[in-house]
């Protein structure tokens, strides 16, 4: 699966360009501030239908516009299909595949799968749980039908196990069976989210370690650790012991939402005691080790989106990576780089028919 | 929105007060109304009047009825002791359309949300706990839909009911999860309650 060509308007400082894309290797160029990482971001929307960097939708319009439309047309299983994202301000977003508009935006999850590495990613090791849980949930919505459907009825039940102490507390009343027909739904949509993510991350962790020691040519060993409550008890009896804690707070403390992933090398912590470098390379080999998850869950080769990554690593490492991902296991590449002789003259050697687009001068 | 006559300004704001029906729409409306014949707006009204004052709810079932009993209640070719509970009148009609079902229904007027703040008791729950007990209902079929609203009140219907001795079935089964009875095709409802399963899924392990 690759993208052909991408048409966008009004989509973040784009108020209007067009690409054709090489299957392969894909170079964005230009100054800081250019529009290189919205161009990302805008096939990182064909792919999820939703923006990797701005948490609302209409923040992705451009300034003075009502409007923004991405179009790219992918080739697909032998096919070529084309995929319009549109939002119109005040109106709920359109996903149309051939014309056809989509009944459901979650249909369209996993048929065109990404990867993004970026700098931002760094918020997956600073950040509190919340972002790693997102982190989780994205990668495993795309390789699972099943657990976004899972997740939803999750959160939906636990929403409204809230609403229900919250309603206790006020009116100074209990109901056992109300309480007890929301905490069989919790169960039964928590018991397939945590074998997912025990068993994504017992699949992600060999590939971390593998991923890691290529990149920093060294024998670190870099491990990934799934963290939850629900590993010793099912989580009725977590929700029975907790109940006296949870009427007081009104809230729902513990369940697969309190889950967490636990980043190391050799044992620590990576945030506690990696440095920089070694926290740049772990995300890295976290991510690579995503794109081989959801290759082999979907049997579709993702598209591979590095944001900046000279940022990330010295001039030989990166050389090393772009030549690592583009061998045969790797589908689509982009990157993004400030220094245009420094892109050429890597992207050439690698791929001579590579492209690369001189940004300042598309936009 | 400045109005010239604030008879114009009551009636959109009265309109607008409507489910999903904004100022623009409304005072299209009532435009509209201005336009046509005294006697189109009379209609109007006094329908919306009798509505209110004339409507009733089954005493057997709960479903909206103009009399004490309701047409499917009082017909004497219904089967009493096979009742499908529903959560409204919309799916009533829905299972009606398919014209294979030949029980009679018990309308719940709501699914339990504490969200939207509807517990057990905002629902017609009792009237069916007590029809249960006086042990005249061979059958119960669950017609709620699958979302994560249809299936908490499920299991809290599963539980009141515990004393039930006769069968207890589902329908939606057959309808894609996450479904509303009311946007089923009327083939797959009408195959679903003809194939309809007994009601134990994973409650019973889970419980
Ligand atoms: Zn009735």
């Amino acid at each position: 699966m690759f993208l052909k060509e991408l048409h966008l308007q009004n989509f973040k400082s784009w108020s209007q360009a067009h690409f054709t894309f090489s299957p392969k290797l894909n170079a964005f160029v230009g100054l800081n501030g250019a529009g290189k990482t919205n161009l990302l971001d805008a096939i990182h929307y064909l792919s999820l239908t939703k923006s990797y960097f701005s948490n609302t939708d209409a923040q992705n319009i451009l300034d003075g516009a009502d409007f923004f439309s991405i179009d790219g047309t992918f080739h697909r299983k032998e096919k070529e299909e084309r995929i319009h994202c549109a939002l119109k301000k005040g109106q709920k977003k359109t996903l149309r595949k051939n014309k056809k508009e989509y009944e459901k935006l979650a249909d369209h999850i996993g048929q065109y799968p990404s990867v993004v590495i970026s700098p931002y990613d760094r918020d997956l090791i600073t950040e509190s749980s919340e972002t790693r849980r997102r982190f989780m949930d994205t990668v495993l919505s795309q390789g699972h039908s099943q657990y976004l459907f899972h997740l939803m009825r999750y959160n939906k039940a636990l929403q409204q196990r809230n609403r229900l102490l919250k309603y206790f507390a006020a009116n100074h009343t209990f109901d056992a069976l109300s309480l007890e027909a929301l905490e069989v739904q919790m169960q039964e949509h928590a018991e397939p989210l945590y074998a997912m993510r025990q068993s994504f991350c017992d699949e992600l962790q060999p590939k971390i370690t593998y991923y890691y020691q290529f990149i920093s040519l060294g024998r670190e060993e870099a491990s990934l650790t799934y963290k939850s409550q629900l590993h010793e008890t099912r989580l009725r009896d977590l929700l029975q012991e907790n109940l006296t804690k949870d009427k007081v707070n009104q809230y729902t403390g513990v369940g697969p939402h309190r889950d967490d992933l636990i980043f190391k090398l050799q044992e620590k912590s990576v945030r506690k005691f990696g440095s920089q470098g070694q926290q740049k390379s772990f995300l890295i080999a976290l991510k690579l080790a995503q794109y081989d998850f959801i290759q082999k869950k979907l049997g579709i080769t993702p598209i591979l989106l590095l944001d900046d990554i000279f940022d990330k690593l010295d001039e030989d490492r990166v050389a090393k990576l772009i030549k690592l991902v583009h061998d045969e296991e790797f589908g689509q590449i982009f990157i993004t780089d400030t220094h245009p002789e420094r892109t050429r003259a890597m992207v050439r050697e690698i791929d001579p028919q590579a492209q690369i687009f001189n940004v300042s001068e598309a936009s | 929105m400045e109005y010239s006559s604030k008879y114009l300004e009551k009636a959109v704001e009265e309109i607008s007060g409507l489910p999903g029906i904004g100022k623009k729409t409304a005072l299209r409306l009532a435009l509209h109304l201005l336009r046509e014949e005294e006697s189109a707006t009379q209609h109007l009204a006094q329908s919306l009047l009798d509505l209110k004052e004339k409507v009733k709810h089954c005493k057997s079932c709960g479903n909206i009825s103009d009399s004490q009993l309701c047409d499917i209640c009082a017909h004497p070719g219904r089967q009493k002791d096979l009742v499908c509970i529903v959560e409204d009148i919309r799916d009533v009609m829905a299972i009606e359309n398919t014209g294979q079902y030949k029980g009679i229904y018990h309308v719940l007027g709501g699914l339990i949300s504490p969200m939207d703040g509807i517990g057990p008791n905002d629902l017609n729950i009792e009237m069916l706990v007590n029809k249960v007990a006086e042990g005249q209902i061979h059958e119960l079929i669950f017609g709620l839909s699958t979302t994560m609203e249809g299936e908490t009140t499920a299991f809290y219907l599963f539980k009141r009911l515990a004393d039930f001795k006769g069968k207890l079935s589902a329908i939606a089964r057959g309808i894609a999860v996450g479904d509303q009875l009311e946007y089923a095709d009327e083939v797959t409802l009408a195959r679903s309650i003809v194939n309809r399963v007994p009601y134990e899924k994973s409650i019973e392990q889970n419980s």
